[in-house]
């Protein structure tokens, strides 16, 4: 039972992110957003789940040193693990630390050119929600640009804007906003 | 009963509350109360209606009433209990008593049943004089009962104030409930202008936004993401008819009818970046507005159908603009503060109305167009998604009060603030509908 504790609270911020950035696909088949976060959930973890015994003994896992293996998507120290970048408001520039982001999805998907992914983008809740529609855009394909220089192809890259529609905080204040202003970089399932 | 016209009783069998055939269970509702600004109102009397029928009578008309004109702010009703007579007929007042309390009008009516409907009858007289200054006899069916009361209040706010009532209207606005699981489910809806009636016109796992009347009342234009992204779509609100209208790559947005209704200005990035265009509702064929590498969003149609008004950010933040509707140079209409968006023409084209920003404060404000003088008339911080109400005297928007999307009303010139409260969920881009049954006094 504990173990599973910390199990969760290791891959938590996974899905907080990955929890709020996928919605269902299609209206109808309407799969709720937790089953999309599930796979990208559990498949990282360096950890291994040992069955729940009853003899009180803990069994974890260290990362491997020699480094991760597998996908380089599901490797946590990688900046792969990165699908969020944020931006300032009424602003599309990316700014500095979301590059090293960018660039590094832009070189995966060159390395992979089956792989395409979304951008979706977003803006937080001030102003009007049409402007905000056309701001989240935008911000998606500013980050499609930069990737694009950086290697990956057009092919690899759909753009669509839920401007103020999804925001991931739902307070009314800047620590809020500064959250829902941004690009999420959406890999498929 | 000489005083009593009958014009237009065959007129009013025409509309009937179709939407209420859609049958969604009555939830949601609103209450309008006043928060600001009923000072100064002007005293009137309304006496219960007269009813002759068996059992208690089917609608409270007088009180519909008093409600709509005291939810104006320019009217004080009279309680009840002050009142010193009920006439019902004009041969029963005694205008002494009523000049002695200091109201200087009094309506009256009586409500009776006729064949399978109603008549509702009303007289509005000016005390000092002793005069008619109203009368009339309109037939009812028992669920448009609400719709002839909110007449009644339309034709005394016109013969008092000189300018037409918007009480016989509906509001159309979208709402969000998030579910335990953080989902959402979005609904669109159409409701009376005094927050009866709502029904859901449709429902949505994925956000709707900008929902916009024909110009005829009849339909509304809607941005869905249930396609995962943004689409426009037209739905007839009496049939549940719907069409898809703009699927292009990129955004497909902010809808706006053309005065006649033959046109649908909306806003397409499929050229690059988002542009006006209009899509002609007979042949669907497109032509682009606007054209600048910047964002131009949010038409709006001036009452002539000759121009367009949008937010670009063509000057580095977001401004209004002007435009042909046959396209050419915009001409850049506001110049106060960062942040100006979400432009609608008054029903006269004197004004507009928008959303303008100045450091985390958004609110509404109301634009001369003739002085470019701007007038702030909210005082909330996140408000959005002004519309005037047809007569141009009010103006609904949307903001956040205690954490929620609440809709909001108030005067052209800031006076009188109504809150909108829903029973559940936030509340959010209301559109106020046309005047589709206007009676002129």
């Amino acid at each position: 039972m504990k173990m599973y504790a910390k199990l969760l609270v290791s891959i938590a911020p996974v899905v907080l992110i990955v929890g709020c950035t996928t919605t269902p696909k299609v209206a109808e088949k309407s799969a709720p957003v937790e089953e999309r976060a599930a796979p990208v959930a559990s498949a990282p973890s360096a950890a291994t789940l040992a069955p729940a015994g009853s003899s009180g003994v803990e069994v974890l896992a260290a990362p491997d040193k020699g480094g991760f293996k597998g996908d380089p998507l599901n490797d946590p120290a990688s900046l792969l693990s990165k699908r969020v970048v944020f931006f300032e408001f009424d602003s599309s520039e990316i700014k500095d630390d979301a590059r090293p982001v960018i660039e590094a999805h832009a070189a995966y998907l060159a390395e992979r050119p089956k792989v395409s992914i979304t951008l979706e983008g977003h803006a937080d809740e001030r102003g009007s929600r049409e402007y905000n529609l056309a701001l989240g855009e935008r911000r998606a394909k500013a980050v499609q640009q930069l990737m694009q220089l950086k290697g990956a192809s057009s092919k690899q890259l759909d753009v669509v804007s839920f401007g103020e529609e999804h925001p991931i905080a739902l307070g009314h204040d800047e620590s809020d906003w500064a959250q829902n202003r941004r690009v999420e970089l959406v890999y498929p399932k | 009963m000489s005083f009593v016209f009958s014009r237009f009783a065959p007129l009013l069998l025409v509309f009937c509350l179709c939407a209420m055939a859609l049958a969604t269970p009555v939830r949601a509702a609103l209450t309008i109360e006043i928060t600001g600004g009923a000072e100064g109102a002007q005293p009137i009397a309304i006496v219960p209606f007269g009813w002759d029928g068996p059992a208690a009578p089917p609608a409270d008309l007088a009180g519909i009433v008093s409600a709509d004109l005291y939810r104006s702010g320019e009217f004080a009703p009279m309680p009840e209990k002050n009142m010193v007579s009920r006439p019902h007929e004009g041969s029963q007042i005694n205008f002494a008593d009523w000049r002695a309390v200091g109201v200087p009008n009094l309506v009256i009516g009586k409500l009776r049943a006729s064949g399978s409907g109603y008549v509702a009858q009303f007289q509005l007289f000016d005390v000092f004089k002793g005069e008619q200054l109203a009368g009339y006899s309109i037939a009812s069916s028992e669920q448009d009962l609400r719709r002839t009361a909110h007449q009644i209040s339309d034709i005394i706010y016109e013969k008092l104030t000189g300018q037409p009532g918007a009480f016989a209207t509906r509001i159309a606005y979208v709402t969000e409930v998030r579910g335990a699981n953080a989902k959402s489910r979005y609904s669109l809806w159409v409701a009376d202008a005094d927050g009866y009636n709502p029904v859901a016109i449709l429902n949505s796992a994925q956000p709707l936004m900008s929902p916009a009347w024909s110009p005829d009342g009849t339909r509304l234009a809607y941005v869905s993401f249930e396609r995962r992204r943004p689409e426009v779509y037209v739905q007839e609100i009496a049939t549940r008819h719907r069409e898809l209208v703009a699927s292009h790559p990129g955004i497909n947005s902010a809808p706006a009818w053309s005065p006649d209704g033959t046109r649908l200005a909306l806003v397409l990035s499929k050229d690059g970046n988002p542009d006006v265009y209009i899509l002609s509702m007979r042949n669907k064929s497109l032509f682009r507005v606007t054209d600048s590498p910047a964002i131009d969003t949010e038409p709006g149609w001036s009452p002539d159908g000759n121009s367009l008004v949008f937010t670009s950010d063509r000057g580095g933040r977001p401004q209004l603009y002007r435009v042909s509707a046959g396209g050419g140079k915009p001409q850049r209409l506001t110049f106060e503060g960062d942040y100006n968006a979400h432009g609608v023409f008054s029903p006269d084209g004197r004004s507009l109305v928008m959303v303008t920003g100045e450091s985390n404060r958004f609110r509404i404000a109301v634009q001369d167009l003739s002085t470019g003088a701007q007038r702030i008339v909210t005082d909330t911080r996140l408000d959005e998604s002004p519309s005037f109400a047809p007569n141009g005297a009010i103006i609904v928007y949307a903001t956040e009060v205690n954490n929620r999307g609440v809709l909001a009303m108030v005067s052209v010139d800031g006076r009188v603030r109504q809150r909108v409260t829903q029973t559940e969920g936030n509340a959010r881009e209301p559109a106020w509908g046309p005047r589709t049954n206007r009676i002129k006094p």
